[in-house]
C-alpha cells in the first residue's frame, strides 16, 4: 500500500486582487518575484527541502501560467514515480459540481487525492508567501506536543496585530482562543496560514462541515477542531516571512533582496530556491552602463543605468535609460533615453524611447487608491508604451497603448488606463 | 529521425595547459553559463536526433557530472536518449580508446543495435549552431559515402593544427591532410561527419582488423580516392577549443553583440544543465563595463571586458580586466587581475595581483575560503 507520512496541499487558486493588473492574467502564485522566481517557488522549494515529496497544488483562477510553470515538477525534483506534484483544478462531479468556494472547501473536494497516499499528516500551505521554513521541524514539534492541529505563527508588532488572525496560547503554546483581526489584540502571535493536521482530524472536520458555504480554514475548520477538543498548538516561527499581498508589500519584498546581506538571503548554499529557468545565458552589461545595488536575471542586456532595482531574465534596458527603485519582470524591453522611477513593469512589456514613468506630482489613484499607491507606477504584462510619453505616479497602464492615449504626451498621476478588456 | 548521433568527447590537449588537468575539453566552461559539449548536444536535440552517445575517457568526472541527467537537453526519453560510454574491460578487449575509430569500434554494438540509417559524428569541443538535417540532406543529394563539414578560414590564419582539405568543383574532397606543416588550402574540417550507419560499421570493422585506430587518418584520408567523400561548407560561426588562446578568444567572442545574439537570442536555443542559482547581484561599488556576468555571482568591484562565470564573488575594490573567471571563484578585496583565466573553485586572497604579460596567465590558487 502506498504510504506517505506527510503530504502537502498548496492553495494556489486565489486571484490576489490587491496586486492589480499584475494578476489580471495570472494567479498570484505565478507572479514573478526576485528577478527569476515566481511566488509559488518558495513554498514548493520549502516542500522538497523539507523532504515533503507529495504536493497537491489547488488551482482555480487563471491557471495557465501556473500549470506551465509547474509542469511535472522537474525544477523542484517533484517528478516522482509515487507522489510528486499534482495540479488539482475543480472538476465536474455527478452531482453538486461547484468551484472551490473557500480554502477548506478546495481541500474537501480533494479528499480522494489525499486518501490515495494514506498520510498520517497533511500540511496546508498557501502559495503567496515569501519565506524559508523546514516543515519537517514543524512536524516534529507537532508530534512532540501530541497536537492534532499545529498552526505556524509569527510574533508581529502589537499595532499590526489587528490585521491578522491572532492566536492566544498558554505557556506550553497550546492554543486557548482565536481572534480574527481583533481591535484590541491580547496576543501578538499571528497565524501565517501554514497548518499541519492529523489526517484523521482534518478529514472528519471537512466532512462534518461540508455543507458550510465558503468553507474556510481560519473561520470554520480550525475553530471546529478546537471546539471538539482536538489539541491545537502554535508553532512559533521567527525567520523572514512576507505576505506579498499588496503592490507595496510586493515591491518592498523585492527591494529587500538588494541589501548587502539581505534578511532573506537567496545566496546561501543551504536551502536553495528552485524555479523553472527558461533562460540560461549570462547577462551582458555594456561599456556605458551603470549597475548599482541591483539583482539581474539571466540573459538580460543592460545598456543604460540601473540603480536599486530588480531586473528579470531576458530584459533589455536601452542606452541612456535610467531605472531606479523599480521591478522589471522577464523579457520586458525598454528603449533608449527613458527614465523609470518606482515602476513595476510586468512581463513582456515594450516601452519605446524617451519614456518617463513615475514622474510628476503625487495624486491619489482615481479608481483603486487601495491598490495603486505609495507613488508606484504599474504596467501590466504585454503592454506597449509608445515613445516620448510620460506617466505620473500612482498610475497604472495596461494593454497596447498609442501616443493618442496620452493627452499632451502625459498620463497624469493617479490615472488608470486599462485597454482591450484587461480590466483587473 | 533518420540519424543517430555520436559525440567524441574523449580528448585532451596539452595546448590547453593546466586547464585540461581537471577535465576533458568537452567539459570546459564556455560563455559564462555553458560547457563546450552543450553546443553539440543542443545541436543534436534541435536537429531532432533522439539517440545520442558520448564517447569519453580523459578525466571524465567533470563531464559525467554535467551529463548526470539528460533531461536538460530533452534526452530523458524511453526511446533513445543519451548514453555515455567510457572504455570497458571485456573478454575481448582491455585497452583504452586508442583513437577515435577505436572508440567507435569498442562501442560498435550501439551502432549495430540502432535502426536509423545514418550517423552524425560530432566532437564535443566546438562552439557552433547547426541543423545536422541540412548536412544529411546534402549527403543524400550528393550520394556521398561520407560528408565532412568544413569551413574556409580567413587568409593568413595558421591552419596547421586542423585537418586541411581541398575539394573539386562538385565538392568532392580530393586532398585531405591532418595537421600539415605547410598547408596548401585554407579549408579546414570542422570534425563533423555524416555517414550511413552500415557503411560506418563496415569501415570501422575493417580498420580494427588492420589494427588502425584513427577516424581521420585511417578512414577519411585512407579512403579519400576510393569512397565518395564530400565537403559541406559552412559560413556561420564555428570555433574549436584546442588551446588556451582559442579558449580565451572563444569566450571573448561572446562580448560581441552579433555573436552574443546569434547564440543567446536567436532560435534555436543552446541548452545546459540548470544550476538553480539566484540572479547576479551588484552591490554599491560595482562598476561593470562590457562584460558578461552569470547567475549566482556577487560583484562589489570593477569588471571590464571580462567574462564572469557562475557563482563568482568579486570583493570590494577589486579590478578585473580582460579576463575570464570560471565557476565558483572567490576573489578577495583589493585584488587586481588582468589578462588572466582564473581556474574554477579558486580562492584568490585579498590584495593579490595577477597580470598576464605578453599572453594569457592561468591563475590557480587553492586557498582556504573562510568567509562567504
Amino acid at each position: 500500500m502506498i504510504k506517505k507520512e506527510m503530504i502537502a496541499m498548496l492553495l494556489a487558486g486565489g486571484q490576489g486582487s490587491r496586486l492589480g493588473v499584475l494578476t489580471a492574467k495570472v494567479a498570484k502564485p505565478a507572479v514573478a518575484f526576485g528577478g527569476k522566481y515566481r511566488i509559488i517557488d518558495f513554498p514548493l522549494s520549502n516542500c522538497i527541502n523539507s523532504g515533503v515529496d507529495t504536493v497537491g497544488v489547488l488551482t482555480q483562477y487563471q491557471p495557465l501560467r501556473l500549470n506551465t510553470h509547474i509542469g511535472i515538477g522537474i525544477p523542484w525534483d517533484l517528478d516522482r514515480n509515487i507522489g510528486g506534484v499534482s495540479v488539482l483544478p475543480p472538476y465536474e462531479k455527478s452531482s453538486d459540481t461547484e468551484w472551490y468556494t473557500g480554502t477548506a472547501n478546495a481541500i474537501y473536494q480533494n479528499i480522494e487525492y489525499m486518501d490515495s497516499f494514506n498520510p498520517d499528516y497533511v500540511l496546508i500551505l498557501s502559495g503567496d508567501h515569501i519565506y524559508k521554513m523546514d516543515y519537517e521541524v514543524m512536524l516534529d514539534y507537532h508530534k512532540s506536543k501530541g497536537a492534532e492541529v499545529t498552526l505556524a505563527a509569527m510574533p508581529v508588532p502589537y499595532e499590526e496585530a489587528k490585521r491578522f488572525g491572532i492566536l492566544i496560547t498558554d505557556e506550553d503554546r497550546k492554543i486557548s482562543e482565536f481572534e480574527e483581526k481583533p481591535e484590541n489584540p491580547r496576543s501578538n502571535l499571528a497565524s501565517m496560514g501554514i497548518y499541519i493536521f492529523n489526517w484523521k482530524t482534518l478529514k472528519e472536520a471537512l466532512i462534518a462541515n461540508a455543507a458550510q458555504p465558503a468553507l474556510d480554514f481560519g473561520k470554520h475548520v480550525i475553530p471546529y477542531c478546537h471546539s471538539k477538543g482536538s489539541p491545537c498548538y502554535a508553532y512559533e516561527y521567527n525567520g523572514y516571512w512576507k505576505d506579498v499581498g499588496t503592490l507595496h508589500s510586493y515591491w518592498e519584498a523585492n527591494m529587500e533582496l538588494i541589501d548587502i546581506v539581505p534578511e532573506f538571503n537567496l545566496y546561501e548554499e543551504y536551502w536553495k530556491i528552485y524555479t523553472k529557468s527558461d533562460t540560461l545565458p549570462p547577462q551582458y552589461i555594456s561599456a556605458d552602463s551603470v549597475v548599482e545595488r541591483c539583482i539581474i536575471g539571466e540573459g538580460a542586456q543592460i545598456y543604460g543605468k540601473v540603480y536599486n532595482s530588480v531586473i528579470g531574465c531576458g530584459v533589455i534596458i536601452g542606452a541612456g535609460t535610467v531605472v531606479r527603485d523599480s521591478i522589471i519582470m522577464n523579457e520586458t524591453e525598454i528603449g533608449a533615453g527613458c527614465e523609470i522611477y518606482k515602476g513595476i513593469l510586468a512581463e513582456n512589456v515594450k516601452v519605446g524611447d524617451h519614456v518617463k514613468l513615475g514622474v510628476g506630482e503625487e495624486a491619489e489613484n482615481e479608481t483603486d487608491p487601495h491598490i495603486y499607491n505609495h507613488g508606484l507606477v504599474t504596467v501590466g504584462e504585454k503592454s506597449v508604451i509608445p515613445s516620448n510619453v510620460s506617466v505620473g505616479k500612482n498610475s497604472v497602464v495596461s494593454g497596447i497603448t498609442e501616443a493618442a492615449d496620452y493627452p499632451e504626451g502625459y498620463l497624469a498621476s493617479g490615472k488608470t488606463m486599462i485597454k482591450a478588456g484587461d480590466k483587473a | 529521425m533518420r540519424a543517430i548521433g555520436i559525440i567524441l568527447a574523449g580528448g585532451n590537449n596539452h595546448r590547453m595547459k593546466e586547464l585540461s588537468q581537471k577535465r576533458a575539453i568537452a567539459a570546459m566552461p564556455v560563455a559564462g553559463s555553458y560547457r563546450s559539449i552543450d553546443f553539440a548536444l543542443s545541436n543534436m536535440t534541435n536537429s531532432r536526433i533522439g539517440r545520442v552517445a558520448v564517447f569519453t575517457q580523459y578525466n571524465a568526472r567533470s563531464l559525467n557530472e554535467h551529463l548526470s541527467s539528460s533531461k536538460w537537453w530533452d534526452f530523458g526519453r524511453k526511446q533513445g536518449g543519451l548514453s555515455v560510454f567510457t572504455p570497458m574491460i571485456t573478454s575481448e578487449n582491455n585497452a583504452w580508446y586508442r583513437g577515435t575509430a577505436d572508440s567507435i569500434y569498442q562501442n560498435l554494438d550501439f551502432l549495430k543495435e540502432s535502426h536509423e540509417p545514418y550517423v552524425v559524428i560530432a566532437s564535443g569541443d566546438c562552439i557552433y549552431k547547426m541543423d545536422y538535417n541540412k548536412v544529411l540532406e546534402y549527403h543524400i543529394a550528393k550520394k556521398a559515402d561520407i560528408t565532412v563539414v568544413c569551413k574556409d578560414m580567413p587568409a593568413g590564419v595558421n591552419v596547421d593544427r586542423y585537418g586541411v582539405l581541398k575539394m573539386n568543383e562538385e565538392s568532392r574532397i580530393e586532398e585531405f591532410e591532418e595537421k600539415p606543416i605547410v598547408a596548401n588550402s585554407n579549408t579546414i574540417s570542422c570534425g563533423i561527419y555524416v555517414i550511413r550507419r552500415r557503411q560506418l560499421i563496415e569501415l570501422i570493422e575493417k580498420c580494427a582488423e588492420e589494427g588502425q585506430y584513427d577516424f581521420v587518418k585511417d578512414i577519411l584520408i585512407r579512403y579519400k580516392n576510393q569512397k565518395r567523400i564530400f565537403g559541406y561548407k559552412i559560413h556561420d560561426y564555428w570555433k574549436n577549443i584546442a588551446s588556451v588562446e582559442d579558449y580565451f578568444e572563444a569566450n571573448m567572442d561572446f562580448l560581441k553583440p552579433d555573436i552574443r545574439n546569434y547564440f543567446f537570442r536567436e532560435y534555436p536555443d543552446i541548452y545546459s544543465k540548470v544550476d538553480d542559482l539566484p540572479p547576479a547581484k551588484y552591490n554599491v561599488g560595482a562598476k561593470i563595463k562590457n562584460s558578461l556576468i552569470s547567475s549566482g555571482s556577487i560583484i562589489n568591484g570593477t569588471v571590464e571586458d571580462s567574462v564572469i562565470f557562475k557563482g563568482v564573488f568579486v570583493g570590494n575594490n577589486c579590478t578585473i580586466k580582460n579576463s575570464i573567471i570560471l565557476n565558483d571563484v572567490y576573489i578577495g578585496d583589493n585584488t587586481y587581475i588582468e589578462n588572466c583565466i582564473v581556474e574554477s573553485h579558486d580562492t584568490v586572497r585579498a590584495n593579490s595581483y595577477h597580470k598576464g604579460e605578453g599572453g594569457i596567465k592561468i591563475v590557480i590558487e587553492k586557498n582556504d575560503r573562510y568567509v562567504m
